[in-house]
């Protein structure tokens, strides 16, 4: 017995050591930086302007969430149900996107939406508009940004979910003259729902923790709770605070986690 | 059967977005030809001024360096700590082992940002101790990716094992092997696809990791990613449009080969 406990205890020391102490460093920070007391949480819930921050990451995630989940539906949708020839293609434009680097997808659509970039270009050349459409640094982009960010995370819940349907309903449906539309609305889509609610939970989670997008295309206009965070670490000061918002984050995300492994307990059993 | 293949409106919307998901990748090629120094379209005069200067700029070289040698250490340091755990959960099956897999796997589930202020917190602390594992150190980033990336290696490692018939190491065992002989000499050699595999994906995790290093360096230690987070913040490089065309390039060579080995090996198959 004795050889296999030393097996395990390195990794859970490790992780022990280097991520549960700092992170309960963290809490006890949220506490007691700059005031013992509850006065960081209070600050955290009730300041306007940490508030109207708050509103704006759940209203644009959940924007993100609904974008990135409906344009994954119609993809996987192809990937898994198209004809082999088409298959192939589907799954090159999921995975090639989905393997490079977030800074150059970040990048991209500033080279595609900003001022002097693809977009503006164009429509000026063909006459469309006279001066640059302001298409960066602000919400839409961030939408736009963080929307192709995840739509490949949405795609594999999906496509397990669409892969589990039993073709033989679909056969029976369509045998008994359904028609395609009703065979898809009322018989494909009820069977994907448990794969729908696990894509858009997953992709809602990975949405409200995230730094790089927003800050690279929002261009410090419409800052997340994640770069508010950031602000506090390392322009202003404010570590208790910081620590409380990641310790409300962290509950947000582990109750929601929760939601999610319930759902699919629920499933599997 | 045909019938019920993806009809006309379905393909039409998969095609836009197809269309979305590649618009970003195809926009930054003629960006990266451009010869002005800002972010700019190439009016008339194409330009090779931000590939050259690739290969020009000692500091872009520097990172190449910084960012292969922390995701080989923290590669190597995750898949060793990994395969121990795993090997070991698999050998003994504990009655926590559910906990304890959930335990390792946090750093994968929570948000980045936690993540990150957790582990910049951590190295700040141990800065006033040693300067080697330290924030803005090789070590201190080394120790950052690790603990970000070892989930990724217990996945895959536990799914390896999950295929390794448990006949063989019972065989082992009766035969009089002791625990060592078993790991070294009959689990490691039987899950090495498995481990070989980690290995890559923790590489390519640490590679392309910015959450966690943004918050853990400065200035003294600049991976890849870091130093075109730079680029990008400060004014829009056209350097890293480039350097974006060589990574697409690379992933998309990578993938194609891939599916189209898959592709031919399925319709032999079939």
């Amino acid at each position: 017995m004795r050889p296999t406990l030393f097996l395990i205890s390195p990794l859970l020391l490790f992780l022990g050591c280097s991520y549960l102490l700092p992170f309960l460093g963290i809490m006890q920070l949220s506490f007691t930086d700059p005031s013992p007391g509850l006065a960081q949480y209070q600050q955290v819930l009730s300041d306007p302007l940490t508030l109207s921050v708050i509103w704006r990451t759940v209203r644009l995630c959940l924007i993100v969430t609904v974008v990135s989940v409906s344009c994954a539906y119609v993809i996987t949708l192809l990937w898994v149900r198209g004809r082999p020839m088409v298959r192939l293609l589907t799954e090159l434009c999921i995975m090639i996107p989905f393997w490079i680097s977030v800074l150059s997808r970040a990048f991209g659509w500033l080279a595609m939406l900003s001022n002097r970039g693809l977009l503006n270009t164009w429509l000026k050349d063909m006459g469309l508009i006279d001066s640059a459409i302001q298409m960066t640094r602000n919400e839409f982009a961030v939408v736009v940004g963080m929307s192709h960010y995840l739509i490949p995370f949405a795609v594999f819940p999906l496509a397990t979910a669409m892969r589990n349907v039993d073709e033989r309903v679909l056969t029976a449906a369509d045998g008994m003259g359904a028609s395609r539309l009703r065979v898809f609305w009322q018989v494909f889509v009820p069977m994907t729902a448990s794969g729908v609610m696990g894509a858009f939970l997953l992709v809602f989670v990975f949405s409200i923790g995230f730094y790089v997008t927003p800050a690279l295309l929002g261009g410090g206009q419409s800052v997340l709770i994640a770069e508010l965070i950031y602000l506090w670490i390392f322009q202003i000061p404010q570590w208790g605070v910081a620590a409380a918002m990641s310790v409300v984050l962290m509950i947000a995300v582990g109750g929601i986690l929760y939601l999610l492994m319930r759902r699919y307990g629920e499933i599997a059993q | 059967m045909s019938r019920l293949h993806p009809g006309a409106i379905a393909t039409l919307l998969s095609a836009i977005v197809a269309l979305f998901l590649l618009m970003p990748l195809i926009a930054v090629v003629p960006v990266s030809f451009t010869s002005r120094r800002y972010l700019s379209l190439p009016d008339g005069k194409w330009s090779l001024r931000h590939y050259a200067s690739l290969f020009e700029d000692p500091e872009w070289g520097a990172s190449l360096l910084s960012s292969i040698q922390v995701g080989l250490l923290a590669s190597l340091c995750a898949v060793i700590l990994a395969s121990a755990f795993c090997i070991g959960i698999w050998m003994l099956k504990p009655r926590m082992a559910g906990l304890m897999t959930g335990f390792v796997l946090l750093p994968m589930v929570a948000p980045p940002v936690v993540s990150s202020l957790t582990l910049y917190f951590f190295l700040n602390k141990l800065s006033q101790w040693n300067s080697i594992i330290a924030y803005d150190k090789l070590g201190g980033v080394v120790l950052a990716h690790t603990v970000m990336i070892v989930p990724y290696a217990v996945v895959v490692i536990m799914v390896a094992l999950s295929q390794l018939d448990r006949r063989i190491d019972l065989a082992a065992q009766s035969m009089g092997a002791s625990v060592p002989t078993r790991v070294f000499g009959v689990i490691l050699p039987n899950i090495r696809f498995g481990l070989i595999g980690a290995f890559f994906l923790c590489f390519l995790l640490s590679w392309d990791e910015i959450g966690v290093t943004l918050f853990v360096t400065s200035v003294e230690t600049v991976t890849l990613p870091r130093r075109m987070w730079m680029g990008l913040r400060d004014n829009v490089d056209p350097a890293i449009a480039a350097l974006s065309v060589l990574l697409i390039c690379v992933v998309t060579l990578i993938i194609v080969l891939r599916a189209a080995v898959h592709f031919r090996q399925a319709r032999k198959g079939g």
